[in-house]
């Protein structure tokens, strides 16, 4: 089997396992709408407002519910060694990383999926466009490409869950102001040259958290 | 394991001047071991004393600090993924999805090996380890001796010509225990490379050829079955780490 085969395989178990449990969909979903409603009803009273807050909230609500999912990650591969079964495979490491990756991402698009109309009914705005699914994809890539990386160092540590977000949101910090800036502009209707500057920095995070994250996952799950 | 006989060495498991350290702490400190092919090596020692790492870095999960392991003559460094395909492992974790089905996870870890034909073989492990009928159940439903016996039809998959065994009978019954052995090393059939640890001095001197202790990371006995018998191997064990057996 191909590379692409073998981290897809990891990928498909990642899905097959998670659709057993819902352990990762249900508490992340039910994490971002209960943020989203809570926002509505504090900033709901003004539309001129709204649209002006509606990009922030946005991503807290992604940025926070992606790492809720990022944390559980690697749980079910410590769980009976499961890593180690996977790194006696005759398979480099990057396979794991790219499946690993394939399955987050999988899990946070799912997620965002479910989250945005709701987000679109409750604050009545026009966020299911080609440009705001466009940002939304492009930033989400970017901060599984590196959550994935920061999930698989955190899960060798002792308080996993506090770990991760320390380590990993200052460094995906320029995505999300990326997302954040290129959402604002497309909820006011400009026009895509009007974002491109953002779209194309949060391109180039996600080709640089790519490269970066595939070189050095050997080693952060190595010991 | 596919390579002509006149290709394949005398020896499968070569080590040489092995070192591995965790930060400042040495977990290992100059092993040299051989193994012969078809042999079985028993390795014994207290906790600490380097038996998880050295079976690690002989399955190729963790890479050592220094020296050199050959795996039928093949570096485990430079040709890690041809080593692989020859190693089996069996541990005291199962390395099983607790949330996949026992098929499922044959068949995820079939296609990790490139296993041809995994279906049939997946029919043939489970039936070596008297599990064909629970292979449509998740593997979470299983007690420690079932999941145990679906980790050794892992381990066996891909035909390994070596197998590697980290205290495996942890949490075993006596049953489940026999059925480890009579797979791993079966009566009157080709006898497979066999390296394990073990605390229970009694087993691994019925089942090995020859035994080895650790201590604080370095070998400081080895001896063979024929030339020691059971009252010796603790006597040497008490002398060597100073523990009771």
């Amino acid at each position: 089997m191909s590379f692409w085969n073998k981290a897809l395989t990891i990928a498909w178990k990642d899905v097959i396992s998670e659709m057993r449990t819902r352990e990762i969909i249900i508490s992340v979903l039910v994490f971002a709408i209960l943020v989203i409603v809570i926002f509505n009803f504090a900033f709901g009273e003004t539309r001129e407002m709204l649209t002006a807050v509606a990009p922030g909230i946005l991503w807290v609500t992604f940025a926070f519910s992606g790492v809720l999912s990022l944390n559980r990650a690697f749980v079910g591969e410590k769980e009976d060694g499961c890593l180690e079964g996977l790194m006696a495979c005759p398979i480099g490491r990057e396979v794991i990383y790219v499946g690993k990756l394939l399955g987050s991402l999988l899990f946070m698009l799912a997620v965002e999926a479910i989250a945005l109309p709701v987000f679109a009914l409750l604050f009545n705005l026009p966020v299911l466009s080609p440009e705001l699914i466009t940002i939304t994809v492009l930033a989400t890539i970017g901060f599984a490409a590196l959550g994935t990386l920061f999930s698989a160092l955190a899960t060798n540590t002792r308080a996993r869950e506090m770990v991760l977000p320390i380590l990993f949101l200052p460094l995906v910090v320029p995505v999300i102001i990326a997302a954040v800036k290129a959402t604002g502009l497309a909820l006011a209707g400009q026009s895509w040259a009007a974002m491109s500057t953002w779209l194309y920095m949060i391109t180039a995070f996600d080709i640089v958290f790519l490269v970066v994250s595939y070189l050095t996952f050997p080693f952060v799950i190595e010991e | 394991m596919d390579k002509p006989a006149r290709d394949i060495p005398e020896l499968a498991i070569q080590v040489r001047g092995l070192t591995k350290s965790f930060g400042d702490c040495p977990a290992l400190r100059g092993i040299d071991l051989n193994v012969r092919r078809g042999e079985s090596v028993a390795v014994f020692g207290p906790n600490g004393a380097g038996k998880t790492t050295l079976i690690k870095i002989l399955a190729a999960i963790m890479n050592p600090s220094s020296g050199e392991v050959l795996i039928d003559g093949l570096s485990i460094k430079d040709t890690t993924y041809e080593v692989q395909r020859r190693i089996g492992i069996v541990s005291h974790q199962t390395f099983l999805y607790a949330n996949l089905t026992a098929y499922e996870n044959l068949k995820f870890y079939g296609r990790m090996y490139d296993v041809p034909g995994t279906d049939e073989r997946i029919r043939e492990v489970a039936e070596m380890v008297g599990m064909t009928s629970r292979l449509n159940d998740k593997v979470g439903t299983f007690s420690r001796g079932m999941q145990q016996r679906l980790s050794i039809a892992r381990s066996l998959l891909h035909k390994p010509s070596i197998m590697l065994l980290d205290e495996p009978e942890t949490g075993l019954d006596q049953r489940a225990i026999s059925l480890l052995w009579k797979v791993i090393r079966p009566d009157g059939g080709e006898r497979r490379t066999t390296v394990f640890s073990t605390h229970s001095l009694e087993r691994g001197r019925e089942l090995a050829d020859r035994f080895i202790i650790l201590n604080k990371g370095r070998a400081v006995f080895e001896d063979t079955k024929h030339r020691l018998d059971l009252d010796g191997l603790r006597e040497a064990y008490q002398r060597t780490t100073g523990a009771s057996v």
